[in-house]
């Protein structure tokens, strides 16, 4: 299935060896915000993927090797831009302030 | 179809909410999104279980949706408004969906659950109640809908556009980048394709480019506007959404949606495949 979940797939059963991963969660005030929309461009600024966060604030991308960067859409928020690196066997965590 | 006929904003939806001619579906890749909060008044279509066979890789065929339709109380003469999340990715498989088993009346609201949620307008958890109906389906229109020999037999003679990210375009990523990146089948694209990200013919908040933008946007990829065209992308609902712009807001008159699209064609033994950020020759 092509399921963007709220706060993103799980990684249970997940081959994290497999994934360049990039997760993280979206605040406001230090709360979290479970209305926002984290969206993954490419190297070029191209869109690669969205998630709707979950209630936790939570989002998560299986990305590959290299340069991206969040973006990050939110009732009564300016749109927030955020690079990011991943590579594949790790976890890059972010956390977006709106 | 025209984008006066085709599309309706969060607006005009929040205008007509009581209004009984028409009928409100939510259609989500996040099938327990409506469950948490819908439009008031809508009812859910699982994309998952209402409209694939359980059994066969296919839609449910024309007597299954008529029962579908009947027992949500949705009538032949109801003007169908789908909206949805991930910048309306099912919503316009739906209404894809709805043109091929031939319902006169549907409409896709601009910018879907996204818009709707941006706007700060109201989302309920009350479930409605709908009598139920005696929908009657036609034959599935399969001037709108690619099967793969067809696919293979056009190759170089019309355009093809896959509409998935650059980086699963060149075979860089597998699948949209909100899911693990294994899969069984072949990374790459159809030799010829031309690249046009869905994406391009969105805003940021899910609602579409204008039609000057949209024909500029196709025209500089290379879409031969004198030449039939298909659409795909990895499941066939990004690219219904490309096929919604192609078809209904350009009005242009022969677009096909190749539903089987890369999880089939990638898994074919022996076609042409191109890798790399070019479409590539056959």
């Amino acid at each position: 299935m092509c399921g963007a979940v709220e706060g993103g797939v799980s990684l249970a059963g997940v081959n994290l060896a497999k994934e360049a991963v990039i997760q993280g969660r979206v605040l406001r005030g230090g709360e979290p915000v479970g209305t926002a929309y984290v969206r993954l461009l490419d190297r070029t600024g191209e869109f690669t993927a969205e998630v709707p966060t979950s209630p936790e604030g939570e989002f998560r991308f299986f990305a590959a090797d290299g340069a991206w960067t969040l973006r990050t859409l939110a009732p009564q928020a300016d749109v927030v831009d955020t690079p990011v690196t991943a590579a594949v066997g790790t976890i890059a965590e972010v956390t977006i302030s709106i | 179809m025209s984008r006066d006929t085709a599309l309706v904003s969060t607006q005009w939806v929040e205008d007509n909410l009581d209004n009984p001619a028409i009928v409100v579906i939510e259609v989500d890749e996040d099938t327990t999104s409506y469950d948490r909060g819908h439009i008031r008044n809508a009812i859910k279509l699982d994309w998952t279980t209402d409209l694939q066979d359980q059994v066969r890789r296919d839609f449910v065929n024309k007597e299954q949706f008529e029962a579908l339709m009947s027992a949500r109380g949705v009538g032949n003469d109801h003007t169908v408004v789908l909206y949805g999340g991930n910048n309306n990715w099912f919503a316009a498989y739906a209404y894809w969906y709805f043109k091929l088993y031939g319902h006169q009346d549907v409409k896709l609201v601009d910018g879907g659950r996204k818009k709707w949620e941006l706007d700060s307008r109201e989302l309920t958890a009350d479930v409605p109640t709908r009598a139920t109906t005696s929908y009657v389906a036609q034959d599935q229109d399969l001037s709108l809908r690619a099967f793969r020999d067809e696919v293979v037999s056009v190759l170089g003679k019309q355009n093809l556009v896959d509409v998935r990210s650059p980086d699963e375009y060149a075979g860089r990523l597998m699948a949209p980048a909100h899911l693990p990146q294994e899969q069984a089948q072949r990374a790459g694209h159809i030799p010829t394709a031309s690249n046009v990200p869905w994406s391009k013919a969105a805003n940021d908040d899910g609602t579409f480019r204008s039609d000057a933008e949209l024909l500029e946007l196709y025209t500089e990829a290379g879409v031969d506007w004198d030449k039939d065209t298909i659409a795909y992308c990895r499941i066939g609902e990004r690219s219904s959404h490309t096929w919604f712009v192609l078809k209904e807001l350009l009005e242009q008159p022969n677009v096909k949606n190749y539903d089987g699209s890369w999880t089939e064609y990638g898994s074919l033994v022996g076609v042409p495949v191109a890798l790399g950020d070019e479409p590539g020759e056959l």
